[in-house]
C-alpha cells in the first residue's frame, strides 16, 4: 500500500496509490464473486486492477483464496505481500497471515476466532469483526453462511472509500438475473458490511486513476480469449472438458450459435481435435483446445495437420504437470511440447498471451496466421491468465473484426493442393474445379497434387516446403520491444503470463541503478529473427520461466534460445512451485546471475 | 485461390469422371466390388460433384478416397468418424462419405464409433470388414474369430470378437445394414438406403482379404458353397430393436439386408434448431453488433 500523504486522523482518508487486498476463505463463501466485484469496480472507475485466485481441484469446499491489487498507476502483478487480510476462518487466518506485510490490518470474523488465536507482536493491526453474526442479523436469520461475502465487500467498501453507487449497481446487475430475495439478502448484508464501525482503523481512499480511455472493460483471460477467437472470425471447433480450458470452450457452446457457429463437446480430446480439423478442412477457421494432458493426446493429429497443411487454432491452458500433476495451479512447462510434441519434422506455430488483454489479441493473430500460413497455430495461454481479472481498453471492434468467409469460388484448371512454390491453399468441398481433378488432403507424403509419394527426393522438397513457411514467418515478425535500458548489465526475456511481474521487477533493479531491459516473447515458434543482436547490447541474458531448469540448468525458452542462437551467456531463472512469479523472485534470480560473473 | 473463373456447365456424374488412381489393392481384394458399387450408386444419385466428400482412416480400405475423384481427405488412423463430424456439422451443404476397416472402426476408433453414431450424425459410414489387419500383413483384427491363427496369435486368436451388428445397435446407430462384397445387387441397394437415410448410417460389408484370409466368408457366398440368407422385411419390422439384437445373435454366417431402421433427430438438425432459436432472439442485428454488446456489458 503507498500512500501518497501522511496517515492522518481516522476522520480524514489516507490517500492510497495501491494496495492489495487478500480474500481468504473456503471455496464456497462467495469470496471470488467480491473480487470480481471489486475487479470491475475498478475497471469502471479508471482504476488498475489485477486479481489472482486459488481454487482447490476438488469437487466443492477447500480453502480458497482471491487476492485484489488496486492501483492507480499501472498494475503489473499481484502483489507479493498484502496490505490488508480478510480471513473468514481460523485456518485462514494461520495459512495467510504470512503473505500480510508488517504493519498491515487483518480483519478476521470473531465468529471463528478469538484474541488468543492471533499472532502477538507481528506489527500487524487486528481487527476482529463478527461477519457472521452481523450478516445473520441483517440478513434475517436462516441464511448463516450466506451473505458472509457480501457483508465484507460493504466494509472493505467504506473502508478504502470505494464507489459505492458504483460498486451496488455493479452486485445489483449480477443478482438482479436471480430471485429478487438474493438481490435483497445481498444488499442488506452489504449495507450492513458499510455501516459497520469497524473502530479506530485508518481510512483510505485512492488517488483518481490516470488510466484513460472512454471505454474500460474488466475480464479474465479465458473471456478474452474466446472473444478473441469469435472476433477473428472463429464459428466452429470441438473440445472435450479439462481445467483451466473450460470455460473457453463452455463459453464457446453458448456465444457460437448466435454468430451461426457450432461448438461441439467431444468424446474425447482425439475426437474434438479431429473434429476440429474436420471443420478447417471444410473452409472455415476452426479452433480446439484443452490443458496439458489434452495437448499430449491431441499430438498425433496436430502432426497431420502440420503434413496435411490445414489451418487450425489449439489453445493450450498451461497448468503444472507432468501427467495430471497440478491441475488448478500454474506453470510454463507445455513450450516444448507446443514447438516439437507431434512425431516427425511437423512445423507449427506457436503464441503465447502476455496478459489478460493480449488473449484478445493472441487469437486475432492466431487466426491471421493460421490462413495465411495454412498450418496449426498453437496458442500457450496458463491457469493465471485464464482466470485472472484485469482491467482495460475494450477492444476496438471496428478495427479488428474478421468477417468469417467460406471460399467456394471454383479452382482453376492448374490448381494443386500441395504446390512446391506457394503457400498451400485448400479447396474446400463445394468449391468445383475447372479441370475436373478433384483434390485430397493426406497425412502421407505426397507430391504436389497429394498422391501418396515415398519419393526420398519428395519427402525432401515436401519437409522444406513445410518448414520454409515458418522461416518466412520469422522474417516477417517485428522484433519485440524493449521495456527499460536498450544496453546494459542485462535483458531479461520472458514470454506468456510473467510480462508484468517482469516489467516491475526490471523498474525496481533500474532503480537501484543496474542498466537492466526487458523483451517479452509472443511468437515463440518461430521466434523474430535478429533476436540475437539484440541480446548482444547486453552483459548477461536471463530467461525467467515457470518451468523445470532441467538436467542442464536450463528452462525450456532458454534452451531453445541457447539452441538456436548459440549463445552461451543465456542464462535462467525458473521456478516450480505452481505460483506466479513474486517481484522479489525475480530480483532476486536476476541479480544472482549478474553478480556471478 | 480466390479468383472467380468462369462456372463450367453442370457436368453428368458418370463412373469415368469420379474415377481417379487405380486402386492398389492386392488382385481379388473384395474392396475393388465396393469401389464399383459406389460409383454406381453415385452415377444413380447424382448429386453435385463438388458436394461429395469420401473420408477415411487408415488401412487397405481406407485408401478409398485417392481412388475417388472428389473432395477427399485421408486422415489419421481410427479417427475418420470425428473428423467427418466436423465436415458434416459445419457444411450442411456436402454429403458425407466415411470408408474404413475393421480395425479403424472397431478397434482404434471404437469409442468414435459409438458417439457419432449416438449424435447421429448425417453421414454414410461403410466398414469393409475382412476379420483381419492386411496393411499390416495378417496381424489378429477386433472381428477374427476366435482360432483364426495370425502373426499375433500364431496359435489360433482366444479373444472373443466383436459383434458388428450388436454394437451398432447398442451405440444407438439408426441405419444399420449388413452386405457381402460378392453380392454386388444387394451391396447396392443397401448403399443407396443407407445415402438416402436422414441420420447416422452404418453398412457393414464382408470383404475378403485373398492375401490374409482367404476363404473367410465362403460360408455366405452361395458360389463357394454358402449360403447368402438375406433379411425379409415382410417378416422383420427394421424399427425393432429386440428383434434386431435377436438377429444379430449368431452372424457366422448370419444374415444380410437391413437389420434396424429408425427416424430420429440428427444432431445436424438439432444443431440448427438451437442456431435458429438464438438468433431469432438477437432482432437481425450484426454479428460484430452482438460482440460489440457483450463488450459493453463488461463495462
Amino acid at each position: 500500500m503507498s500512500s501518497v500523504s501522511a496517515p492522518s486522523s481516522s476522520s480524514a482518508p489516507t490517500s492510497l496509490r495501491n494496495a492489495v487486498i487478500r480474500f481468504a476463505g473456503n471455496s464456497q463463501d462467495g469470496i471470488q464473486s467480491i473480487g470480481g466485484f471489486l475487479a470491475r469496480l475498478a475497471g469502471r472507475t479508471a482504476q488498475e486492477v489485477m486479481t489472482y485466485m486459488t481454487i482447490p481441484s476438488t469437487i466443492s469446499g477447500g480453502p480458497s483464496i482471491f487476492q485484489v491489487h488496486l492501483g492507480s498507476g499501472e498494475v503489473l502483478h499481484e502483489g507479493d505481500e498484502a496490505d490488508v487480510l480478510v480471513a473468514f476462518y481460523k485456518h485462514s487466518y494461520q495459512n495467510h497471515i504470512g503473505s500480510l506485510r508488517k504493519g498491515g490490518i487483518c480483519f478476521y470474523d470473531t465468529a471463528d476466532m478469538t484474541a488468543e488465536d492471533l499472532k502477538q507482536d507481528s506489527g500487524i493491526i487486528h481487527i476482529g469483526v463478527p461477519f457472521t453474526s452481523a450478516t445473520v442479523e441483517a440478513v434475517g436469520g436462516s441464511t448463516r453462511d450466506r451473505g458472509k461475502n457480501m457483508f465484507v465487500l460493504g466494509m472493505v467498501c467504506a473502508v478504502f472509500n470505494l464507489d459505492k453507487e458504483k460498486l451496488v449497481g455493479i452486485v445489483s446487475r449480477q443478482f438482479g438475473r436471480k430471485d429478487e430475495s438474493v438481490l435483497r439478502n445481498a444488499l442488506l448484508a452489504f449495507d450492513a458490511g458499510f455501516a459497520y464501525q469497524v473502530g479506530d482503523v485508518e481510512k483510505f481512499a485512492f488517488v483518481p486513476g490516470e488510466a484513460p480511455g472512454s471505454h474500460r472493460i474488466s475480464a479474465d483471460g479465458n473471456q478474452m480469449m474466446t472473444l478473441g477467437l469469435i472476433a477473428a472470425g472463429v464459428r466452429y471447433g470441438s473440445a472435450y472438458p479439462i481445467t483451466p480450458w473450460s470455460s473457453i470452450m463452455e463459453t464457446l457452446r453458448v456465444e457460437l450459435p448466435k454468430y451461426g457457429g457450432i461448438y461441439v463437446q467431444a468424446e474425447d480430446e482425439l475426437a474434438a481435435v479431429a473434429m476440429t480439423i474436420g471443420a478447417a478442412f471444410a473452409g472455415h477457421l476452426a479452433i480446439t483446445g484443452s490443458a496439458g494432458p489434452g495437448l499430449s493426446l491431441k499430438m498425433e493429429a496436430l502432426g497431420y495437420a502440420s503434413m496435411a497443411e490445414i489451418p487450425l487454432i489449439c489453445v493450450n491452458v498451461q497448468r503444472g504437470g507432468p501427467s495430471t500433476g497440478l491441475p488448478t495451479s500454474v506453470e510454463q512447462s507445455d513450450l516444448m511440447q507446443a514447438i516439437y510434441g507431434s512425431h516427425g519434422d511437423s512445423p507449427r506455430i506457436v503464441l503465447a498471451p502476455k496478459d489478460v488483454e493480449d488473449c484478445f489479441y493472441i487469437a486475432l493473430e492466431a487466426g491471421k496466421l493460421a490462413k495465411k500460413y495454412s498450418c496449426p497455430v498453437i496458442i500457450l495461454s496458463d491457469q493465471a491468465l485464464s482466470s485472472r481479472i484485469e482491467a482495460f481498453e475494450e477492444p476496438d471492434l471496428d478495427k479488428h473484426w474478421v468477417e468469417p468467409e467460406l471460399d467456394l469460388a471454383t479452382r482453376p484448371a492448374d490448381f494443386k493442393p500441395y504446390p512446391l512454390d506457394a503457400i498451400t491453399r485448400h479447396a474446400p468441398p463445394g468449391a468445383k474445379m475447372a479441370g475436373g481433378k478433384y483434390p485430397i488432403a493426406t497425412g502421407l507424403e505426397h507430391d504436389e497434387m497429394g498422391h501418396p509419394s515415398g519419393s526420398p527426393k519428395m519427402h525432401t522438397l515436401m519437409t522444406a516446403k513445410r518448414r520454409n513457411k515458418l522461416v518466412q514467418l520469422s522474417k516477417e515478425l517485428p522484433l519485440p520491444e524493449i521495456h527499460g535500458d536498450t544496453s546494459g548489465d542485462v535483458l531479461v526475456v520472458g514470454w506468456g503470463s510473467t510480462f508484468g511481474p517482469i516489467k516491475e521487477s526490471v523498474t525496481r533493479m533500474r532503480s537501484e541503478g543496474h542498466k537492466v531491459g526487458a523483451v517479452h516473447l509472443r511468437h515463440l515458434h518461430p521466434m523474430p529473427a535478429g533476436l540475437g543482436d539484440l541480446f548482444k547490447q547486453y552483459k548477461h541474458v536471463v530467461c525467467v520461466e515457470m518451468n523445470d531448469s532441467g538436467l542442464y540448468g536450463y528452462g525450456q525458452l532458454a534452451t531453445l534460445l541457447r539452441a538456436s542462437l548459440a549463445d552461451p551467456r543465456i542464462q535462467s531463472v525458473c521456478k516450480t512451485d505452481g505460483l506466479a512469479f513474486r517481484i522479489r523472485e525475480i530480483v532476486t534470480g536476476v541479480e544472482k546471475i549478474m553478480t556471478q560473473a | 485461390m480466390s479468383t472467380a473463373i468462369d462456372t463450367p456447365a453442370a457436368e453428368k456424374l458418370t463412373k469415368k469422371a469420379l474415377t481417379a488412381d487405380h486402386p492398389t489393392w492386392c488382385p481379388g481384394c473384395g474392396d475393388f466390388a465396393v469401389l464399383n458399387i459406389f460409383y454406381r450408386v453415385l452415377e444413380k444419385l447424382q448429386y453435385p460433384h463438388e458436394n461429395i466428400v469420401c473420408v477415411a482412416g487408415i488401412g487397405c480400405s481406407s485408401r478409398f478416397p485417392y481412388f475417388m475423384n472428389t473432395h477427399g481427405i485421408h486422415f489419421i488412423h481410427g479417427r475418420a468418424l470425428p473428423l467427418a463430424t466436423g465436415i458434416s456439422l459445419s457444411r450442411p451443404d456436402v454429403h458425407v462419405f466415411v470408408f474404413g476397416g475393421d480395425g479403424d472402426g472397431f478397434s482404434i476408433g471404437g469409442n468414435h464409433l459409438n458417439h457419432a453414431a449416438r449424435k447421429n450424425i448425417k453421414l454414410t459410414y461403410v466398414i469393409m470388414d475382412n476379420f483381419v489387419y492386411g496393411l499390416t500383413k495378417k496381424q489378429t483384427s477386433p472381428t477374427s474369430p476366435i482360432g483364426f491363427k495370425s502373426k499375433t496369435d500364431p496359435t489360433g486368436s482366444i479373444d472373443r470378437p466383436i459383434n458388428p451388428m450388436r454394437q451398432l445397435l447398442a451405440s444407438g446407430a439408426t441405419f444399420i445394414a449388413r452386405t457381402h462384397a460378392a453380392q454386388v445387387k444387394h451391396m447396392e441397394a443397401m448403399f443407396e438406403r443407407a445415402i438416402l437415410h436422414d441420420g447416422f448410417s452404418v453398412v457393414e460389408c464382408l470383404s475378403e482379404c485373398v492375401m490374409f484370409y482367404s476363404g473367410a466368408f465362403d460360408d455366405s457366398w452361395p458360389k463357394k458353397g454358402g449360403t447368402f440368407e438375406t433379411i425379409d422385411e415382410a417378416q422383420h419390422d427394421v424399427t425393432d430393436e429386440t428383434a434386431a439384437f435377436k438377429m444379430a445373435e449368431n452372424l457366422a454366417p448370419g444374415k444380410f439386408g437391413v437389420y434396424y431402421q429408425v427416424n430420429h433427430p440428427t444432431k445436424n438438425a438439432l444443431e440448427q434448431k438451437w442456431i435458429d432459436e438464438t438468433q431469432s432472439k438477437l432482432g437481425g442485428i450484426s454479428q460484430k453488433e452482438i460482440l460489440k454488446k457483450r463488450f459493453e456489458a463488461m463495462r
